[in-house]
């Protein structure tokens, strides 16, 4: 089975988790910029005069496709790299993947998903 | 060319270019300030100016302010399409540099003064009705206001009111004019309910340091010669604005953070509020000026904002506001020891000064805020001033201009 992990992250923690990420073995991914909130609600931010509120914050969501048995082990290296403790650390969902196709060669399913030397690759 | 010093022409030439650029510079620190679906909008509103009152100005504006006086009030034809205007000084307005001269460098500050207003309906206006309104304010208010400050025989002039760059003749009439329309037009959808971020604080800076340098200009060459007087314009230019830049600074710091868009704020503050002063104060009174001036235009925002008016960029409460308090603080600071040609103010022993300061621009603040009322509605009734709904939110880059800011 193939999985798509979407990982919601703070900004400034991308590097982090790119770091921590890329020593378990994971090479591509794909980033978004998105906004948001979830329960901290919004940040004050400084305006001409006083302050204003905004509730839809600046967040990066990473997409990694990997196989099914390296999930959790995935799952725990985001979290540990991405967490500061406070609200808005983000949240991480798990979809399942009907297929993978690489445009390049035509290759499907685990060859289209495997990069030489990934966590995959690894631990087929 | 008898009486012609190269100097002063030099000067008052390099002074056109600098208020030319904050035409502008005003553009992109408004700019900096909308929605990113009206930046192009924003900018276009200010920038077209230059082209609207510059032609303004050559076929009949100009008249209109330095023409042959009639009754106090407005000039005569005499100069329209500037005829008569060329390279012999006129010694009414400025004796040593070209008639040209003197009226290309007060072209710049027509032409700036109804882009100082568009602060107010930004994101709303429809720009037919805002091409119509600006070329109507610039003929009933603009030109005889200028007529009565500036002009030989204007009624402000004869009383002996002061203002030397146009603290009442552009900022405070400007922005006074600014909250009438606001209040016209009415807010913008949504307005109160979602904030309005800016699209481009960094704009707002950069517009801001070009409108300083510009300002040098504007204060500087209205000494209209390269003397001691223009020198005197420049320091007490500077010194206002950055004490009024680090108190708003301090104001915004001590509520929250010190807002970087609050520091440019209250730069530009300082150099509405010292612009009718420059050339008749202190650089120490300078200080004074532009460290009263923050808080008032501060405090002026939040009551705005309390009221619940969308004047959306703050024209009346940075221009009028502070226009006014530089018209007033010209009255308590003056002294003829920088500039024999004015007056001294309260503090120098003449409370008369004050009285007439006040008289002035009050006087020139209600005329221009019942006249703004009467061309407004009178647009609203017939082609209307606001785009409808739809465009409004789809933003007017794309509705009035047919483009975008960002591909």
């Amino acid at each position: 089975m193939t999985k798509k992990i979407e990982a919601i992250i703070r900004e400034e923690k991308l590097n982090d988790v790119k770091d921590a990420l890329r020593e378990i073995g994971i090479i591509g991914m794909n980033v978004y910029e998105v906004r948001g909130h979830g329960r901290q609600g919004g940040i004050t931010l400084a305006g001409r005069i006083g302050t204003y509120q905004i509730d839809m914050l600046p967040r990066l969501q990473l997409n990694i496709i990997l196989s099914d048995h390296n999930v959790e082990k995935t799952i725990e290296t985001i979290r540990r790299a991405a967490s500061t403790g406070r609200q808005g650390d983000g949240v991480i969902f798990i979809y399942p993947v009907d297929e993978v196709i690489r445009i390049r060669t035509g290759e499907r399913g685990k060859e289209a998903l495997t990069y030489e030397g990934d966590i995959d690759d690894r631990q087929s | 060319m008898e009486g012609i010093d190269t100097g002063d022409t030099a000067w008052v030439l390099v002074s056109t270019a600098l208020v030319l650029v904050m035409t502008p510079a005003l553009a992109f620190f408004y700019g900096g300030m909308v929605r990113k679906k009206n930046l192009l909008s924003t900018l276009n509103l200010s920038f077209v100016m230059i082209g609207v009152i510059s032609l303004q100005w050559v076929l009949y504006g100009y008249s209109l302010a330095f023409g042959n006086d009639i009754g106090g009030w407005i000039g005569d034809m005499k100069f329209a399409g500037f005829s008569g205007v060329g390279s012999d000084p006129n010694a009414d307005y400025a004796a040593t540099i070209p008639h040209l001269a003197f009226a290309g460098y007060q072209m710049m500050f027509a032409v700036i003064t109804p882009a100082l207003i568009t602060g107010a309906f930004v994101e709303r206006v429809r720009f037919p009705a805002f091409l119509i309104f600006s070329v109507l304010w610039a003929t009933l208010v603009y030109d005889p206001v200028a007529h009565w400050v500036w002009g030989v025989g204007g009624v402000l002039r004869e009383m002996g009111a002061l203002d030397f760059a146009g603290g009442t003749v552009v900022h405070a009439i400007s922005g006074f004019s600014a909250l009438v329309f606001a209040l016209v037009i009415g807010a913008r959808r949504g307005f109160g309910r979602a904030p309005m971020e800016p699209n481009n604080i960094p704009f707002s800076v950069l517009g801001t340091g070009l409108l300083w340098m510009g300002w040098f200009g504007f204060n500087g060459g209205s000494a209209l010669g390269a003397n001691g007087l223009a020198a005197n314009a420049i320091v007490t230019t500077n010194t206002a604005a950055a004490a009024a830049g680090l108190v708003w600074m301090f104001l915004s710091w001590q509520e929250n953070k010190p807002s970087v868009l609050g520091f440019v704020t209250g730069a530009v503050v300082g150099l509405v509020a010292i612009t009718p002063a420059a050339g008749f104060v202190t650089p120490l009174a300078a200080i004074a000026i532009g460290a009263i001036a923050a808080p008032i235009s501060y405090y002026a925002i939040r009551l705005r904002q309390r009221l619940n008016f969308d004047e959306s960029l703050d024209v009346w409460a940075c221009h009028g506001v502070g226009g006014t308090w530089g018209a007033l603080a010209t009255g308590l600071f003056a002294t003829t020891a920088v500039n024999p040609g004015g007056a001294d103010g309260l503090f120098y022993g003449n409370p008369g000064q004050f009285v007439t300061q006040a008289i002035a621009v009050f006087g020139a603040v209600i005329f221009a805020s019942v006249l703004t009322f009467v061309i407004a509605k009178l647009l609203q009734m017939t082609i209307g001033l606001r785009v409808t709904e739809n465009e409004e939110e789809v933003g007017l880059d794309i509705s009035e201009h047919g483009e975008r800011a960002y591909a």
